[in-house]
């Protein structure tokens, strides 16, 4: 039985995550897979993503997908990356697309009359590099990395949500956004842990060791 | 607090090989890619850009091996260069392991390869290598235009309208290279890289002419750079990444240190 479903949906580059997974956990079964049934016997699922969302939620529908993302992201361990972040909200703003609408609220672009420093200098979209990720509450995915350690981002929208509760982390880019969240079995995060050297490692380490609470 | 400023080793890659003398002490093969790519990474390299100059077109294939290697191993973002002409090498690129393909000529033969390429697997990972070189202008302001093939063929295209043209065409990113300065070891050409930067959205890769710690500070501060790429100073011993991250964050430079 596999332990770990990395849902591959033609959208891009899963071979790091996959590598990082299985670098972090050598005894588990890590699968990359656009199979549903091989997704909805797995005991984690990770739903990766790149790219343009409306592009994304279409692959996932042709690959008929969609149905064993949202039974994963409602029974049992489930990380969202990036895109995989994303789509789990109402909507976005990037070509007007539906998401899977597990989590209340909306992708939106960064504002391009809002990038700009204090000091008065522009900032670039992609939001392209290493940013301090500032843990808002304790998670076990959070265990042993610093408070505000850094991680890997490249994007242009992020996650408006109203349910502070289900926030986990944010970032300041040059205002604070959501770059994480946590509800129940899900956690999501916008930046890439695969790309995010020891920080990112330890979280999906975590991830792998993760029971959520009943 | 905010997003760090980056630094990129550049590795140049031919036949399969890492070349272009790295000199890293107790290095048991200076050609073995995983190994320099280990070791910048532990030296607080912020991503690794991969520049395939295979002359001939057989070997070409030879550079996924090193990516898949070592983004099996190494997990920090790989741009990859060189030689990249169409869609099907984006795709077997980011296969391999790659975050980023850059584009340099082709960009210029063909501009809708950057919009193809861009519009199926996402801007964030299309960037655009301009080779600029600073041409003499009739009213004496500066100009600078596009080279191909090394910096040897002129295109006609003026650099800054290039930059922006690609931005809206799907780049995520300019990876900018001063010809004049290449290999000069007298630092950026910063009024190019100011210039440019301050004229596109989107993040700048500020390249050609780093000889010291000092010029990488120039490049962000004064060429107002979102990235600094360097080869030799960091190949050559001269100067670690971390040191160079010192360097910056003394002058207030936010850095990953």
């Amino acid at each position: 039985m596999t332990d770990i479903a990395i849902v591959d949906y033609g959208m891009g580059n899963l071979r790091s995550v996959h590598k990082a997974l299985e670098h972090v956990a050598p005894n588990t079964s890590v699968v990359v897979t656009n199979d549903p049934a091989v997704v909805n016997q797995a005991k984690r699922v990770v739903v990766p993503g790149q790219g343009a969302m409306p592009n994304c939620m279409h692959e996932l529908k042709m690959y008929g997908l969609q149905d064993a993302v949202i039974q994963s992201a409602k029974t049992k361990p489930f990380l969202g990356i990036c895109i995989g972040l994303q789509m789990l909200f109402e909507e976005s703003e990037e070509g007007h697309v539906k998401g899977l609408n597990i989590l209340p609220g909306k992708v939106v672009h960064f504002p391009a009359e809002a990038m700009i420093t204090p000091e008065g200098q522009k900032l670039k979209v992609p939001h392209m590099g290493w940013n301090q990720v500032y843990q808002t509450i304790d998670h076990p995915l959070w265990e042993g990395i610093a408070k505000d350690a850094r991680f890997y981002f490249v994007h242009s929208y992020y996650v408006d949500t109203p349910d502070e509760n289900s926030i986990a982390a944010q970032s300041q880019y040059p205002f604070s956004f959501t770059c994480a969240v946590a509800k129940d079995n899900i956690f999501a995060v916008q930046f890439h842990p695969e790309k995010s050297h020891t920080a990112g490692l330890t979280l999906l380490r975590n991830f792998s060791n993760w029971t959520p609470e009943t | 607090m905010s997003l760090a400023k980056r630094i990129i080793p550049c590795l140049d890659v031919t036949d399969g090989r890492v070349v272009k003398g790295v000199n890293f002490v107790e290095l048991r093969d200076a050609g073995d890619p995983v190994e320099i790519a280990r070791r910048y990474n532990d030296q607080g390299a912020d991503e690794l850009t991969f520049l395939d100059i295979t002359a001939s077109s057989d070997n070409r294939d030879l550079i996924l091996h090193i990516i898949e290697d070592v983004s099996s191993q190494v997990f920090i973002p790989l741009t990859v260069g060189g030689g990249v002409r169409q869609v099907e090498d984006v795709r077997r690129l980011l296969n391999a392991g790659a975050d980023k393909v850059s584009i340099n000529t082709s960009a210029v033969l063909n501009p809708q390869l950057v919009a193809d390429a861009s519009g199926h697997y996402g801007a964030q990972c299309i960037v655009v290598a301009i080779d600029a070189k600073r041409v003499d202008s009739p009213d004496d302001n500066p100009r600078w235009e596009v080279f191909t093939h090394g910096g040897r063929k002129p295109t006609g295209l003026e650099v800054i309208s290039w930059a922006k043209k690609m931005q809206e065409l799907g780049a995520g990113e300019i990876l900018l290279t001063s010809m004049d300065r290449d290999g000069t070891k007298n630092g950026f050409d910063i009024p190019l890289t100011r210039a440019v930067s301050d004229a596109v959205d989107i993040p700048v890769i500020a390249s050609g002419g780093v000889g010291n710690l000092d010029h990488l500070v120039a490049g962000i501060l004064k060429g107002h750079a979102d990235a600094v790429l360097a080869a030799s100073i960091f190949h050559y011993g001269e100067y670690t990444i971390q040191q160079a991250k010192q360097r910056m964050a003394e002058h207030g430079i936010e850095v990953r240190l």
